[in-house]
């Protein structure tokens, strides 16, 4: 596919617990985690696609690492070059083509820094406009984000937590990048400033033909955002496809009970009787053998208990990772 | 506009703006250091007399209109030796201050912002000057490179870093989690940027106000030294040296060694209720 944007292939993140000075010289090695174990995503340009999850799914370990904001091991394609193993020079102009929105709107503002001394720093690190046309630069940027041009002289504190979300979509977008991972962006937002921001989103998704990795916990947010959804588990993407099929037609058991457990008003017909899921997910640190979801599964067999679950294939429109669908309906 | 262009109001206002009304300790504090900087400024024309001239006609004469503090047993004026020996006890408690806040927080960022291996090093590096008593670290290396004012800076910089790397250190290590440091990151700003503009301005609160505290403790360091012989030489004006010269003299001129404590211990209660003030002001713990 051409087209492709972002090519994830079995990305992992490790983070090593923390050891003691002893072991340290004894080079001992330290206990790892796997935050992200073997993931695979592609996203194509100009598409919205959601990353669903529990808390401690990994859902912001892997965006942080498609940015390498976190060391990871694997394969990150972006337009073709593979960005783990980028050199400081074309990390940098990585950096313009691929941004962040991040959760807590008002911890990724510097404290010190006035909205417009912010924008203007990032015009400035990457030359991106010359210095007697930036004032401008940063109207038109709070512009576009719906904040009037008096914003550039307040500061983080005196701003609302959706006044803050749009300055650091400001941020994002002074680069001009193709691609953006806003990472449960209106999670901490009031319910009615989480619309708000949402159709920001979107008018922009449309606008600017920007290429999106919206990861949230809330299914819904991400139904009315994204054309494609990956639901994650444990470090691993465990169904993957459009997002009315997700939202529909789930397939593996976990989504099903996500998009079951989903509060809303309406039911889609027929789908009532899918099972709740119990219990907390496992630790990262001490996964389950098989397949890491089999102590909730509702549909587990024994296969589920030894051995891994199948590498994520198509079923039907989406694709899936799960022991219930068997090689033959590969498509 | 051109009001507002004046950098120091403005500064104030802003700091008003973020933490509200100072608390009245502040002012206090800041007055009373206001006074000796003042009088180290301006001690040719407060001081009545040379510090240093000599009058063998007027000896150990007790305070009176001519001498309000007394001479010593040089006919030397005691209220001029302890006005100018402002200047130098000022200048020992704030170069002796700003030297290891320097390379403290220096190093403190650096071993904060990285981690890892560089943390380490500077960690253990922190530990073995921690683990001598620093009065007796300070003079075993003022022992080494000889008495005097720059071998006391020396010294006193290479032991007092520590405080300032461990607070800026521990201030770094939360601030490196913050999201706005990551966004540091995605946005391609590089570590000197992240570091000194980023995150600096924001862990350096709690080392500025333990600043003001440590200016007391080297200011007493100081005189102490000079007092032992280790510091500033005689006939310097400087308060440890005068208490010093002052001791042999006590039974019949209490007031050459007298007047000299008084003058250290109200600098240093100067200095310690801004730094109360301060800590109060701006929240800090100590």
């Amino acid at each position: 596919m051409n087209d492709l944007l972002v090519d994830v292939r079995d990305l992992s993140v490790r983070y090593t617990l923390s050891r003691s000075f002893a072991d340290l010289l004894r080079r001992k090695p330290g206990r790892e985690l796997a935050a992200v174990d073997g993931a695979h995503l592609a996203i194509r340009k100009g598409e919205a696609v959601g990353l669903v999850g529990e808390s401690g799914s990994g859902k912001s370990s892997l965006g942080r690492a498609l940015l390498r904001l976190t060391p990871a091991t694997g394969e990150v394609r972006f337009d073709g070059t593979d960005v783990l193993r980028q050199d400081r020079r074309s990390l940098l102009a990585y950096r313009k083509r691929a941004q962040m929105v991040f959760q807590d709107p008002l911890a990724s503002l510097n404290p010190r820094f006035k909205v417009g001394e912010a924008l203007a720093e990032v015009l400035r690190v990457h030359r991106l406009t010359r210095r007697e046309e930036i004032p401008g630069r940063v109207a038109a940027l709070l512009d576009t984000v719906g904040l009037d041009t008096e914003f550039a002289d307040r500061r983080p504190r005196g701003l609302s937590g959706g006044q803050c979300q749009r300055v650091g979509i400001a941020r994002a977008l002074a680069v001009e990048p193709e691609f953006i991972i806003a990472d449960e962006p209106v999670s901490a937002l009031d319910l009615s400033i989480q619309a708000q921001i949402l159709n920001l989103f979107l008018r922009l998704q449309r606008e600017m033909q920007l290429t999106m990795l919206f990861i949230s916990h809330d299914l819904g947010v991400v139904h009315h955002l994204c054309q494609r959804v990956a639901v994650m588990y444990l470090g691993r993407i465990v169904e993957e496809g459009p997002a009315d099929e997700i939202f529909y037609h789930p397939k593996h058991p976990y989504t099903q009970s996500l998009v079951e457990a989903m509060p809303r008003v309406e039911f889609p017909k027929g789908r009532r009787e899918l099972p709740r899921l119990e219990g907390e997910p496992p630790s990262p640190a001490d996964k389950p053998p098989g397949c890491a979801f089999h102590p909730r599964c509702p549909h587990v067999m024994d296969a589920c208990r030894q051995d891994p679950p199948p590498s994520i294939r198509r079923v039907g429109a989406a694709a899936t990772a799960c022991h219930l669908y068997p090689e033959t309906e590969k498509a | 506009m051109a009001v507002s262009e004046l950098h120091t109001p403005r500064r104030l206002a802003k700091l008003h703006e973020r933490l509200g009304e100072p608390p009245r300790l502040v002012y206090i504090g800041a007055a009373a250091v206001a006074f000796w900087f003042v009088v180290a400024v301006f001690a040719p024309f407060i001081a009545p007399y040379d510090p240093i001239a000599q009058d063998l006609r007027t000896t150990l004469s007790p305070p009176s209109w001519a001498h309000p503090l007394g001479t010593d047993n040089f006919g030397r004026d005691v209220l001029s030796r302890i006005i100018f020996g402002t200047r130098l006890d000022l200048e020992m408690g704030i170069l002796g201050v700003l030297f290891p806040f320097l390379i403290g927080i220096t190093l403190g960022a650096f071993a904060g912002y990285f981690g890892g291996i560089v943390d380490t090093l500077l960690m253990r590096l922190l530990d073995v000057t921690i683990a001598f008593p620093y009065f007796v670290l300070v003079i075993a290396i003022i022992a080494i490179l000889g008495p005097g004012v720059s071998s006391f800076y020396i010294s006193v910089a290479l032991v007092g870093w520590v405080s300032y790397a461990r607070l800026v250190r521990a201030e770094m290590l939360v601030l490196r989690e913050q999201d706005y440091v990551m966004a540091c990151r995605a946005l391609g700003f590089g570590h000197l940027r992240t570091m000194l503009r980023h995150m600096l301005p924001n862990a350096i609160i709690p080392a500025v106000v333990f600043s003001m505290t440590d200016v007391v403790i080297v200011i007493l360091l100081g005189s102490s030294l000079s007092y032992l012989g280790l510091g500033a030489q005689p006939p310097t004006p400087e308060w440890g040296v005068m208490v010093a010269d002052g001791q042999n003299f006590i039974t019949r001129a209490w007031w050459i060694t007298f007047f000299p404590g008084v003058a250290i211990v109200l600098a240093a209660l100067s200095f310690s209720l801004f730094a109360d003030g301060l800590a109060e002001w701006l929240g800090v713990q100590e």
